[in-house]
């Protein structure tokens, strides 16, 4: 299959701009000392429009994407895994993590160079692992200053309504925070570069849902494998006026393409679905849904929100508004809280049933054939409750994968058998496959 | 070398209740006419329950492969054994004279359990308590925590129809603070020279405490206590161990390391003093306020132990008061947050001279093999003449 070009495509014009960007920002982290700044590390969550309230210049290294990147380097992610369990963390522990301790126990940076040491470290808090992480690496490094913020206030059912408390504890946390890190850093806070840092947090966010939501169209105009290049940007800084601005443009090109008709793959038959980080030493496997199938992958629960704001409005998943931060550190401390606690992909981290719900819908409002779910070993947070959705899918009339592997630890990854579930899998379609082809 | 049997003491009352827990729960209901809520972590205010006439009973595993195979469906195989277990059980249908199912926010395996629980066997009332994790900011945790409590305790007045009262309160606090004390005093007796109470015996008086009114446990312990004060121990000591780690109730295990020239003198699991050890401040004016201390200042899981590990401090004192000569860190495979852990664990315990063995442990524990690794341990310590 394959062969036949039904509709066009052409490459997306900013994504060489999206590449820029991210090699710049990590970059101006290993490179931040040189210019007198100051760098933190955190994870991909973290409340990064707080730090960005310190005066003077502040850069990050996010944990997450940094140990994708070294995941995607395979000959670079066997030593760091191999390391931090000599050290003695589990082979079972975060991929992520394990890649991120290991460069820290190799002293080597991915990008090349030894591995920068932070001046802080600006966490929060939802898996089990989040804060743990950091704790060793504060340990591993000597001692860096650490502040995570605890974000598991918002977990209980029903999740349309938090009473006042929740936000109002981890508000609180991040007012802590900021005077936390006044003191670490020695820096003055800015409440103005907060204010603003906080509408591009909420503006990167939610222009990301906007063009997640685009990928509706049929044949869609993204497939997920160049999601995932485009998503990484929201991991890295959402706060950052780059980051804002470049979801801005992909949203207008995206639109753009929707509108000429310009298509991810040229053959669209069969529209999947996936969940969890991918495996990022396979990324191979949505080429092969393309090539082999004229399968295109829409995008997953995952892709759309881990980065993108949601919310959930009559039964269906739209993109949220940004909330008004107001004038006030405290009002713009709330905001952001009450954005991030009405995330649903934050609010399915505690409900597998909510979760269900929220990739059902995702399959009618993108309208997928099949779903292949990642039974992801690196990451026990994206893989709560994946048995329960398998069973929700099923029962909602979507055929099912499971596809056991790692997001980052390519010695649990076994292609060749992931082919070979995917080639049976993929036969259950094939009628429409030829249906397809016969018009 | 004898090893005197609990079934020859008052102590053989708590291996009764560990082994008959299920019996002895639905005795109770159809005797007292009360309703029964499992829990599934310590962090539950249990408190509340007593305040409300309910009897809660936390939820362990079964031990039986076969039952936590039944969550193959459910939990992916990486989650830790103890959550696939709690889960087979209740999806088997052992627990289906409960009343209710409620989980106070720890990790995410068992909070999994807990979920597919309440999807496939639903209850009458099922309730999660968002407990804080950020527990090192009691400024923020505790006044959350006690809106939180305010919410629960609501919900149990609504699902029963009758009102907790603060005395009800103060009354719940009384009850679970007079079995704490009393089995804080019988743990005393492992800190002799030659303990009065060997590792088992201690585990089997704490894990009942999850099973039974609190009421008739302490009542239990506090004649075991008389009796310990005059027992005379037909065996030798040996070295002076001590478990740290996950949930740990397994009794074959403990039964086994105490007949190889060693005796368990003190552990730091929530199935033993991290459950117990931390009292509710019953002079703190507002019940529910103290509550709200107690679960956060208590000695935390390690999964909400950060920034800093206060966690170690406790494991240091118990192994200095209790004469510890070296640490067995259990380990449930898959436990992520103890995982984190374990490496500085390690390091800090070798640091201050008490050397350290991991074992890892699933549903069942291949009890010969770690019979093997623990005598080689043991000899680590002693050197041969230890063995003689």
């Amino acid at each position: 299959m394959g062969a036949v070009q039904r509709y066009p495509t052409e490459p997306l014009k900013c994504w060489q701009k999206a590449k820029e960007l991210r090699l710049k920002y990590y970059r101006d982290y290993a490179e931040a000392h040189n210019r007198g700044a100051l760098r933190y590390i955190g994870g991909a969550w973290n409340f990064d429009p707080v730090p960005k309230g310190l005066s003077g210049e502040v850069y990050s290294l996010t944990g997450e994407p940094y140990g994708a990147s070294c995941a995607y380097n395979t000959e670079f992610s066997k030593r760091a895994l191999e390391k931090a369990h000599a050290y003695g963390f589990a082979k079972d522990m975060c991929a992520y993590f394990r890649n991120y301790v290991g460069s820290v126990l190799l002293d080597e940076y991915v990008f090349g160079g030894p591995m920068p040491k932070p001046d802080f470290i600006w966490q929060s808090h939802i898996c089990c692992t989040h804060s743990k992480w950091y704790e060793n690496v504060s340990e591993l490094e000597g001692g860096i200053p650490m502040y995570s913020v605890d974000i598991g206030a918002g977990a209980s059912p029903p999740f349309s309504e938090l009473p006042a408390h929740r936000i109002e504890y981890v508000a609180g946390q991040l007012l802590d925070g900021i005077e936390w890190l006044q003191k670490v850093t020695g820096k003055t806070f800015d409440d103005q570069k907060f204010l603003q840092a906080t509408k591009y947090y909420m503006k990167s966010m939610y222009k990301w849902a906007k063009v997640c939501e685009l990928n509706q169209a049929i044949p869609a105009p993204l497939g997920e494998k160049e999601m995932f290049s485009l998503y990484v940007l929201g991991t890295l800084e959402r706060a950052s006026k780059e980051t804002s601005n470049f979801y801005d443009e992909l949203y207008e090109e995206v639109k753009d393409r929707v509108k000429r008709g310009i298509v991810a793959i040229p053959n669209e038959q069969i529209r999947l679905m996936t969940d969890s980080q991918p495996p990022w030493p396979f990324l191979d496997m949505w080429r092969h849904f393309e090539k082999e199938y004229n399968a295109v992958s829409i995008g997953s629960l995952y892709t759309f929100s881990l980065e993108g704001g949601w919310e959930v409005r009559e039964g269906r998943l739209l993109p949220k508004e940004p909330i008004d931060p107001g004038t006030t550190r405290e009002s713009a401390c709330r905001a952001l809280v009450e954005y991030e606690l009405y995330k649903p992909i934050y609010q399915s981290f505690y409900h597998a049933d909510f979760k269900s719900q929220l990739m059902v819908m995702i399959a009618q409002q993108w309208k997928v054939d099949g779903v292949i779910l990642h039974l992801n070993l690196g990451c026990e947070g994206s893989s709560t409750g994946v048995l329960e959705n398998r069973l929700a899918l099923q029962k909602a009339g979507y055929p099912v994968l499971m596809v056991e592997g790692s997001m980052a630890d390519e010695a649990q990854i076994d292609r060749a058998s992931t082919f070979r579930k995917i080639q049976l899998f993929m036969e259950q379609f094939s009628d429409k496959i030829k249906l397809v082809k016969a018009t | 070398m004898k090893v005197e049997r609990a079934r020859e003491t008052k102590l053989k009352k708590f291996q009764e209740w560990y082994e008959n827990r299920h019996q002895y729960q639905k005795d109770y209901k159809s005797r007292t006419g009360k309703k029964i809520v499992g829990y599934l972590c310590t962090y539950e205010p249990e408190e509340l329950f007593y305040a409300a006439d309910i009897l809660p009973v936390r939820i362990l595993g079964g031990h039986r492969a076969t039952d936590a195979a039944l969550s193959s469906a459910h939990i992916m195989s990486m989650y830790c054994p103890f959550c696939r277990d709690v889960l087979g059980q209740g999806l088997r249908g052992y627990y289906d004279y409960l009343d209710g199912l409620s989980i106070a926010q720890s990790c995410l395996h068992i909070r999994q359990a807990y979920f597919s629980w309440t999807i496939h066997k639903p209850v009458d009332w099922s309730y999660y308590l968002p407990m804080p994790h950020h527990v090192q900011n009691p400024k923020r945790a505790i006044p959350f925590l006690y809106e939180e409590l305010k919410l629960m305790k609501k919900s149990i007045e609504d699902w029963t129809g009758r009102k907790i009262t603060d005395d009800d309160l103060r009354r719940g606090i009384a009850i679970l603070n007079r079995d704490r004390r009393a089995m804080k005093k019988a743990f005393e007796y492992s800190k002799l020279d030659v303990p009065k109470i060997t590792g088992l015996e201690r585990m089997y008086i704490s894990t009942s405490s999850f099973f039974v009114d609190k009421e008739e446990h302490a009542k239990a312990v506090e004649e075991t206590l008389q009796e310990l004060e005059d027992r005379q121990m037909d065996r030798r000591t040996g070295v002076r161990l001590m478990t740290i780690g996950s949930e740990d109730d397994d009794t074959e295990f403990v039964k086994m390391v105490e007949t190889i020239g060693a005796t368990v003198v003190i552990d730091e699991h929530c199935t033993t003093t991290r459950y117990f050890w931390d009292e509710v401040d019953e002079t703190i004016k507002d019940p529910l306020m103290a509550i709200a201390e107690r679960y956060v200042r208590r000695t935390p899981c390690p999964t909400k132990d950060w920034p800093r590990r206060t966690r170690f401090d406790r494991v240091l004192q118990f192994a200095r008061d209790w004469r510890v000569q070296g640490a067995i860190v259990i380990q449930q495979a898959f436990c992520d947050p103890h995982e984190a852990d374990i490496p500085a664990l390690r390091r800090f315990l070798e640091e201050n001279d008490i050397p350290t063995y991991l074992l890892e442990f699933d549903v069942t524990v291949p009890v010969g093999q770690f019979k093997i690794r623990l005598e080689a341990f043991i000899e680590q310590i002693t050197g041969l003449e230890g063995l003689f």
